[in-house]
């Protein structure tokens, strides 16, 4: 099984557009995609209330998992997502 | 249909959003009720009689709902922009929740019926999130919105929240949330009418921010049709119901009007005999005063500073408030602006104060009483608006929310000065601040007074209980003697005392708060051309006969009736 960890830069944690946004891109990966904090249990990336319920705030740590063809790939890309400030981005749209 | 035979019936309520309104009503559809139980397997006991269904239609029929939920808000979302797009789209992707998929079929496997598998998972996630507190717990009441919808659609219901008849329309609600007016448009709707809900609630904040007529406690408005042409004047309170076209086509008229009169209305406040008073804005941000028409207006009356607060871990740093200030104060060159310092506490909770739960949020640490614990957050806000200040020809002010004894003010604006803030003052929400104001004066540079609050604490009644709108109506008379109090204490010492409260945005209002000794009246900009109008139809002497006759009322329908009824 692939892992990366990774620490949640966005301002606000791993919930509201920065959580959005996440699922989204973790749906759109070809292999599942999970997700855990510290040694909590991991959960389905692709699940909005499953990440919103990680409460993992700015600075988190956590751990993106993945097996098969193509999950390095899958996990670089996601994890490449979490360690962007994507609030940040936010406001640059605005 | 609507029964058009039916003789017209008068409803009446508490007007909070002045102006006149005609059209057909159309009605919020309310959170659906959970039927009995179906029983789904064989062998399960039924509470009725009700036929046997079986796990996989109830579980198709659950998908379906929650597809349906998310095609719906995905909709939404889609005709939304900013915020309320970002907002609709996270609920879309939740009700698309494979979570939720597995929870509603586990249920369905155990014996539950399509709408109970709904509700029970919905609920089990909604705990997870309010176990989460802060901000997570907070987005447990958008879980309820989108269980509501799917249940709706479970139970083949149209889904709740706001109709869209094809035409423009008067909203009629229980009562209104503000995720219930998310995408509402004030060109497609005429008025609105709740059957709950006070002179403060939501209902009462949006209708003025819109500018659209409302009334609010208006019992038997749900009873009408949807469809019924109805009037309404939002001054009064009184609804026309079932009325004819002929009448709808009048008040239509009249409206109009009015519209086109007080578009006419320019300058600056005052009576008709000249007494100056100062025509303010209340805003949350530099966004609230996009588009507004600020002619006559001297500046921000109340600069509520919360929106750069909420929804976040940490405090704002100091070089981010100094943005967001010195935009708001780069409006007003020549003008004022007063700056509220942070409004927090247990009842508008923020996760980085830490601070405990409590029994009674309305009366535990809130406003100013917070830096009693945690000077840190006050000091840098006050440090960001003088520095600020400083990039601006603005006259800046800073006032506390919450303060109740002298002392209080006297160490608020010491601390104001400290950074060099010159004109420091205090809000007045607290009856113990009314009933000292003469105190208060000698220390603080100038009053605001908070009517939202201050009724609700003189009559005792919570801002959220629609049962009690009547005693928080700002017409009550206890509470505008003790703004007497103030205005008083305010004219024997030179000092400014406004009011900031949704009080000052009600036309009939502002004469009697001007004859009580007002100087100031700050509002949503758009309340301001219909009480700038009402101003100008009184001289000084006059308005001081109004506010005579409302002190003399027993209750506040009574002070409104004795005002109204007195012209002009």
């Amino acid at each position: 099984m692939s892992t990366r960890t990774v620490a949640i830069a966005s301002r606000t944690g791993l919930h509201a557009r920065p959580a959005a946004l996440f699922v989204k891109a973790a749906a759109d990966q070809d292999v599942p995609v999970r997700i855990r904090v510290g040694d909590g249990p991991a959960v389905p990336a692709a699940s909005m209330l499953a990440v919103l319920s990680l409460g993992a705030g700015h600075g988190t740590e956590v751990t993106l998992e993945a097996d098969g063809p193509g999950a390095d790939a899958a996990l670089d890309s996601l994890a490449a997502l979490l360690a962007r400030d994507l609030d940040a981005e936010e406001a640059a749209d605005a | 249909m609507p029964d058009l035979d039916a003789p017209p019936r008068v409803l009446h309520g508490i007007g909070v959003g002045p102006g006149l309104a005609a059209g057909p009503v159309a009605r919020m559809a309310s959170p659906p009720a959970l039927p009995d139980p179906r029983p789904v397997l064989p062998d399960q006991p039924a509470p009725t009689d009700l036929p046997v269904s079986d796990p996989d239609r109830e579980l198709a029929d659950a998908v379906r709902a929650l597809e349906a939920t998310e095609a719906d808000l995905r909709a939404r979302a889609d005709a939304a922009t900013g915020e309320a797009r970002d907002i609709l789209s996270a609920q879309a992707m939740i009700a698309a929740d494979p979570t939720l998929r597995e929870g509603v079929a586990e249920r369905v496997r155990s014996g539950d019926d399509a709408p109970h598998a709904l509700r029970s998972t919905f609920d089990r996630h909604r705990e997870i999130l309010a176990a989460l507190g802060g901000y997570l717990g907070e987005r447990a009441a958008d879980l309820d919105d989108i269980a509501h919808r799917a249940i709706a659609a479970a139970l083949g219901r149209p889904m709740p929240g706001l109709p869209a008849p094809g035409h423009p329309f008067v909203l009629i609600a229980d009562d209104l949330a503000p995720a219930d007016t998310v995408g509402l448009d004030p060109e497609t709707v005429l008025a609105l009418v709740t059957e709950r809900g006070g002179p403060t609630s939501h209902t009462a904040i949006l209708a003025r921010a819109l500018g659209l007529p409302a009334v609010v406690g208006c019992a038997g408005i749900l009873d009408v049709p949807d469809g019924t042409l109805v009037t309404v004047d939002g001054t009064s309170g009184r609804v026309g119901a079932g009325v004819g076209e002929e009448e709808a086509a009048d008040v239509r008229a009249r409206a109009a009007d009015e519209r086109s009169r007080l578009a006419a209305g320019r300058g600056p406040g005052r009576t008709a005999d000249g007494h100056p008073v100062d025509l303010m804005v209340n805003i949350g941000s530099a966004a609230d005063l996009r588009g507004a028409d600020l002619d006559g207006v001297t500046g921000v009356g109340l600069f509520r500073t919360e929106f750069l607060f909420l929804d976040r871990r940490d405090a704002p740093g100091l070089d981010e408030q100094v943005t967001a200030y010195a935009e708001v104060f780069s409006h007003f060159p020549e003008g004022t602006v007063v700056v509220r310092t942070l409004d927090a506490g247990a009842d508008k909770p923020l996760p980085f104060l830490g601070l405990p739960e409590e029994p009674n949020p309305a009366l535990g640490v809130r406003g100013l009483r917070v830096a009693r614990d945690r000077p840190g957050i006050l000091d840098t806000q006050l440090a960001a608006i003088a520095r600020a200040a400083e990039r601006t020809t603005a006259d800046v002010w800073v006032m506390a929310p919450m303060v109740s004894t002298p002392p209080e003010a006297a160490d608020f604006v010491a601390r104001a000065r400290a950074f060099g803030l010159r004109t420091a003052g205090v809000m007045v929400e607290v009856p113990a601040a009314a009933l000292r104001a003469e105190r208060l004066v000698e220390v603080a540079d100038f009053l605001s007074v908070g009517t939202n609050d201050l009724s609700q604490y003189t009559l005792a009644a919570d801002r959220q209980s629609g049962a009690l709108a009547d005693l928080l109506d700002p017409w009550q008379p206890a509470l505008l003697q003790l703004i007497a109090t103030c205005a008083d204490a305010g004219r024997r010492s030179g000092r400014s005392v406004g009011v900031c409260g949704e009080a000052a945005a009600d036309p009939a209002l502002a004469p009697v708060l001007v004859g009580l000794g007002v100087t100031k009246l700050s509002m949503s900009p758009r309340s301001v051309p219909a009480v700038r109008a009402r101003l100008a139809a009184y001289e000084r002497a006059e308005c001081e006969e109004l506010a005579r006759r409302a002190l003399d009322a027993a209750d506040a329908a009574a002070a409104r009736a004795a005002v109204l009824t007195a012209g002009p």
